[in-house]
């Protein structure tokens, strides 16, 4: 300790220097603390930095696109989230919850758009905005950006299922494969030829798709398409004989001898394997778009056609049916781009996000990456037309324009992991216990009454 | 037993009556050491207890982060979900059976490393960090690690253990899944119970073991009759701590199950419902009850070694 004495002594001039010298220091560290918080909002030549979040598929197309649409006034620069779309939400919302203004522009799966735009996270687009947004878009991916009557996201591509099949199998088995088909008769054609059925039912979001793409194909809903806006209030109607008839279907194919040896764990990637295996007619498989691309660039791989001839025997048809007089209401996926609602200037971010979903961005993008369009009129571009069966590209449109959403809820995350905790394992499920079981859980998580 | 004397400062040690002008010294000693603690403690306060008080409150609430609109207040019907649920004592008693199982076994192991360290004449320093590299690795790390080692595809342990087949997933269902985890928890953190054993080993006096040795007791007896006494507040804190510690288990289960087959932990599923849910209301209802139950297993501890903390602290 500074004896008292000592210290009467010291001169005052010292004394000022050195407190003044402590000053100093502690505004350098406090400064260079603050800077190091904060992520910078200009860049060297002056313009506003907008930060894009991106998942990683079309990484490069949409690096080149940022560059492309990227003015005197602001640039965007790409920031990349994690792989998993769980991930992907995490991460966004714990930026936007925080009111993080460094958050301009994102790329989300449309199933994340209620909830976001519920908890006030998206700038929506107004008046003429909105109309560009959705200019030429197709009703299943328009219909995922709207929320309480306005546009929060602008479609940049979309996605969808088809069936896809061995020719020679479906031939083998009779079925007329220019008309629509239902689970049924696909199952029993697998089974009687001694193919395979592909299905996504391991315990994940790809499971739920399968459920409700069977469940809208019946005519019914998982939530009240009237209520379904309305959070926890909102009437679930799982124990109804359309969910039923999808519990049949679930049931059928556990039953039938057609299932993959992985069934209850399959996934998007290892329901591929099955197409052209060593032994056996191939399989009937519902997928997402890649496939076309997958398959076609395999050739002479394992698990890939073996050469361009069986390539030729790959054919694709509309989602099958849940009832033979029910069109099917095939899954509707894809990215849209929402406006962090923290974003100093949302004028600029929405005019980016239209620019980088622009009908030329979009060509660019299925066209480079097989990430299919969400504007009809995109499926004419001749580039696109030269890279894909021009059927194929008539089948994307049209299932993407007839298909049916994933219940467009603000607390969609909770009824997919309650669904998917009820209805895994895909053998245990039964047409008279499953649907009863659901409701009354899938009720219980939205009143709060049940930890998931 | 310890008794904390308040030392008054005698101004003068000659003068054996407390002067008032020594009383007003120790008093204004007093006031500047409450002073001086008065920022550290208010920081504390801040850090600790103002999330503890703000999880109470909000545990009171129906409230969804993406739903900010509704939320409301639900007074303890949030506790009520929590306690009636089924899934949350399924939680608990895997959690509880993680520390029981993992506190035993690295109670006995850490004690051997203690011993060899205290012990050991060659390569002190060597054996020393040895066995201490363990718990410098980050937890999620030797997750990691521990996942590849039991892994059918390009594990060791399989090919270790000859009654297993080379294709057995530890993973796939909820006892092997257990035993991966647990594993992977005593790997890592038995070099702190051994290294806290250590300490307590350091304070038994050789007088009392030379003495033992004269009066011809065996290794055994010496053990269990010198110097485990002797070391009861040692092992209390060591068991108090790991304890505590395990009962928070998060990382391990994260990377290796990500709590499937029933092998989630509390901690797990608080995380879940708070960050993957987003349910702040019922999310923090569990942190308030985790936070109970952590300090129910510690004033367990503390009744069942009967040993007074500030023993244990050497004070007297």
């Amino acid at each position: 300790m500074l004896r008292p004495e000592r210290a009467r002594r010291a001169p005052r001039g010292r004394h000022r220097w050195r407190r003044r010298g402590a000053l100093a220091l502690a505004a350098v560290v406090g400064a260079s603390t603050v800077a190091a918080c904060g992520v910078p909002t200009v860049d060297d030549q002056g313009r506003a930095i907008l930060n894009w979040y991106i998942n990683p598929d079309g990484q490069e197309t949409l690096t080149a696109l940022a560059e492309e649409c990227s003015t005197d006034d602001y640039t965007i620069q790409i920031q990349l989230l994690p792989t998993s779309a769980t991930d992907q939400r995490t991460q966004l919302a714990r930026r936007l919850a925080a009111d993080d203004a460094t958050t301009n522009l994102m790329s989300l799966d449309p199933v994340f758009v209620p909830e976001f735009a519920n908890a006030g996270w998206l700038a929506p687009f107004e008046g003429e905005r909105g109309e560009k947004a959705l200019e030429g878009v197709l009703d299943g991916a328009a219909e995922s950006v709207q929320w309480n009557d306005e546009v929060v996201a602008a479609p940049q591509w979309a996605n969808t299922q088809v069936l896809w099949f061995r020719k020679s199998l479906a031939e083998a088995a009779g079925l007329d494969m220019s008309q629509p088909v239902t689970w049924q008769e696909i199952i029993e054609a697998a089974d009687a030829e001694g193919g395979t059925v592909g299905v996504q039912a391991n315990r994940y979001e790809a499971y739920v798709v399968w459920i409700n793409a069977l469940i809208q194909g019946a005519g019914g809903n998982i939530l009240d398409p009237d209520t379904v806006e309305e959070g926890r209030d909102a009437k679930v109607t799982l124990d109804t004989d359309p969910v039923r008839e999808a519990a049949k279907v679930i049931e059928q194919l556990t039953d039938s001898d057609a299932t993959h040896d992985d069934y209850t764990t399959s996934n998007e990637g290892t329901s591929l394997g099955r197409m052209w295996p060593g032994e056996g007619p191939g399989q009937f498989m519902v997928n997402w778009t890649f496939v076309f691309k997958n398959y076609a660039d395999a050739v002479g791989q394992p698990g890939g056609p073996p050469d361009e001839q069986a390539l030729e025997d790959l054919g694709w048809a509309r989602y099958p049916r849940t009832l033979p007089d029910e069109p099917s209401k095939p899954p509707v996926g894809g990215i849209v781009i929402g406006v962090g609602a923290f974003t100093p200037d949302v004028d600029q971010a929405q005019e980016a996000a239209l620019c980088v979903t622009s009908p030329e961005a979009q060509a660019q993008l299925a066209v480079n990456d097989g990430l299919m369009p969400a504007r009809e009129g995109v499926y004419d571009d001749p580039e696109l037309q030269d890279a894909y069966p021009s059927d194929l590209l008539e089948l994307y449109s049209t299932s993407i324009d007839e298909g049916g959403p994933r219940p467009k809820s603000a607390f969609y995350s909770q009824i997919s992991s309650a669904l998917q905790s009820v209805w895994h394992s895909p053998t245990t499920v039964s047409p008279e216990r499953t649907p009863e079981e659901a409701q009354d859980f899938v009720t219980s998580i939205l009143r709060e009454e049940s930890l998931l | 037993m310890s008794t904390t004397a308040v030392q008054t400062a005698t101004a003068d040690p000659d003068d054996k009556t407390p002067s008032p002008q020594a009383s007003d010294r120790a008093r204004a000693e007093n006031k500047l050491g409450r002073m001086l603690v008065a920022p550290a403690i208010v920081l504390m306060l801040l850090v600790t207890a103002f999330p503890m008080l703000r999880a109470l409150y909000l545990s009171l609430f129906s409230y969804s982060l993406t739903a900010p609109d509704e939320r409301e207040f639900v007074g303890a019907a949030n506790y009520w979900t929590a306690l009636t649920d089924e899934l949350f004592w399924r939680d608990t008693a895997n959690t509880v059976f993680i520390m029981v199982v993992t506190v035993a076994v690295e109670l006995v192991i850490g004690f051997a490393f203690a011993m060899v360290m205290h012990r050991v004449i060659f390569a002190r320093g060597v054996i020393r960090t040895s066995i201490l590299i363990p718990y410098g690795i980050i937890t999620v790390v030797s997750g990691f690690a521990w996942q590849f080692a039991f892994s059918n595809t390009n594990g060791f342990v399989n090919g270790w253990l000859p009654f297993l087949g080379d294709g057995f997933n530890w993973f796939a269902q909820y006892e092997s899944s257990m035993i991966a985890i647990m594993v992977s928890e005593i790997w890592k953190t038995t070099p702190f119970m051994s290294l806290l054993l250590l300490a307590g080993l350091a304070n038994v006096s050789e007088d009392m073991l030379e003495a033992a040795k004269v009066d011809g007791a065996s290794w055994w007896q010496r053990l269990t009759k010198v110097i485990l006494p002797n070391m009861r507040a040692a092992i209390m804190v060591a068991v108090l701590f790991r304890a505590l510690d395990a009962y928070r288990i998060f990382d391990n289960i994260y990377v290796m199950t990500a709590g499937a087959n029933g092998t989630e932990s509390i901690s797990f599923l608080t995380y879940r419902q708070v960050i993957e849910q987003f349910q702040l209301g019922i999310g923090s209802a569990l942190s308030v009850l985790l936070f109970l139950s952590v300090l129910v297993v510690a004033f367990g501890i503390v009744k069942l070694f009967r040993v007074d903390l500030a023993q244990a602290r050497q004070e007297n």
